[in-house]
């Protein structure tokens, strides 16, 4: 299947997930918010306020096993990160996404479908950083690129 | 039943992050590496995705109850406030270290262990300080709101 093919094809099912989630529990299909609301500090009754965030992502990590059992390979994951970028990476992210409310889900598909201004906003923003962030570490000659 | 349908959103949200390829960081990196070897194919992800979700989400939001809970949660504030900015612009710096992003991040948790471990732990230590810097604060927290 073509790149572009293959692309819409999984951004629909992106969509659809998130429709599931809209018509089931009401919710935004935002993964930062998701993973974020299970940490501290904690909410009262945690177990019954975050069942559905649980089985969500028991979903979400079900799905390359599942792809690895009937293909025999696990899906391609390449990155080219030594210790300290996957630490600082990762810190960034899950900073800017509690802070910022959202991250490509949230704001990027979810908040775009629902012609919301602050999500439109982030989108652009963090887009435009990351953008920035790829050719700072070309420049540097930094990081995986090839 | 009702963890039963998440747990199914929850797949097909993943399949479509390996079906398109957004699992993969590198391929994450070339679709931002604007000016280098550009791939712009994922940007048809976020339109697949925004597409289907524009008519799903009138048509859902329709009704006058979700089927598993007593309304919807939906995010109704519409100020471009300083946090948002802030935030999505180190959420974007992050995104373009590495190329991995919450959703893939956790679905990559299972398909190359070693290094999606170490980012994702990394990430859930920066949310738990973000969540506890944002306590007490008059914004609501987070958590809750505005996804």
């Amino acid at each position: 299947m073509h790149d572009f093919l293959a692309a819409l094809l999984g951004g629909a099912m992106i969509g659809a997930a998130a429709i599931i989630v809209m018509a089931s529990n009401g919710r935004v299909m935002g993964v930062s918010g998701i993973v974020s609301s299970l940490l501290p500090p904690f909410g009262k009754d945690w177990l019954t306020q975050n069942g559905w965030r649980l089985s969500f992502l028991g979903g979400v990590i079900a799905a390359p096993l599942t792809y690895l059992a009937a293909f025999g390979v696990p899906p391609v994951v390449e990155m080219n990160a030594g210790l300290t970028l996957l630490i600082a990476s990762g810190l960034f992210v899950g900073v800017g996404t509690v802070i910022g409310s959202g991250c490509t889900s949230g704001h990027g598909v979810c908040g775009l479908a629902r012609l919301s201004g602050r999500s439109l906003a982030a989108t652009l923003i963090f887009m435009t950083t990351a953008i920035a962030t790829v050719l700072i570490m070309r420049i540097l000659g930094l990081g995986g690129l090839s | 039943m009702n963890h039963l349908v998440l747990f199914i959103a929850g797949l097909l949200f993943s399949f479509g992050l390996i079906v398109s390829g957004m699992i993969n960081p590198a391929k994450v990196i070339a679709f931002l590496d604007v000016f280098g070897n550009w791939d712009p194919s994922l940007a048809f992800v976020m339109a697949g995705a925004v597409i289907v979700n524009v008519f799903g989400f009138r048509l859902v939001t329709k009704r006058a109850n979700p089927l598993f809970a007593e309304g919807f949660s939906i995010p109704t504030r519409s100020d471009i406030d300083r946090n948002l900015v802030v935030g999505a612009s180190l959420f974007g710096i992050g995104w373009g270290l590495i190329g991995l992003c919450p959703g893939p991040a956790i679905a990559a948790l299972s398909a190359a262990p070693g290094d999606a471990f170490i980012f994702v732990v990394a990430m859930l230590a920066g949310m738990i300080v973000a969540r506890m810097m944002s306590q007490g604060r008059p914004a609501p927290l987070a958590g809750e709101t505005s996804r």
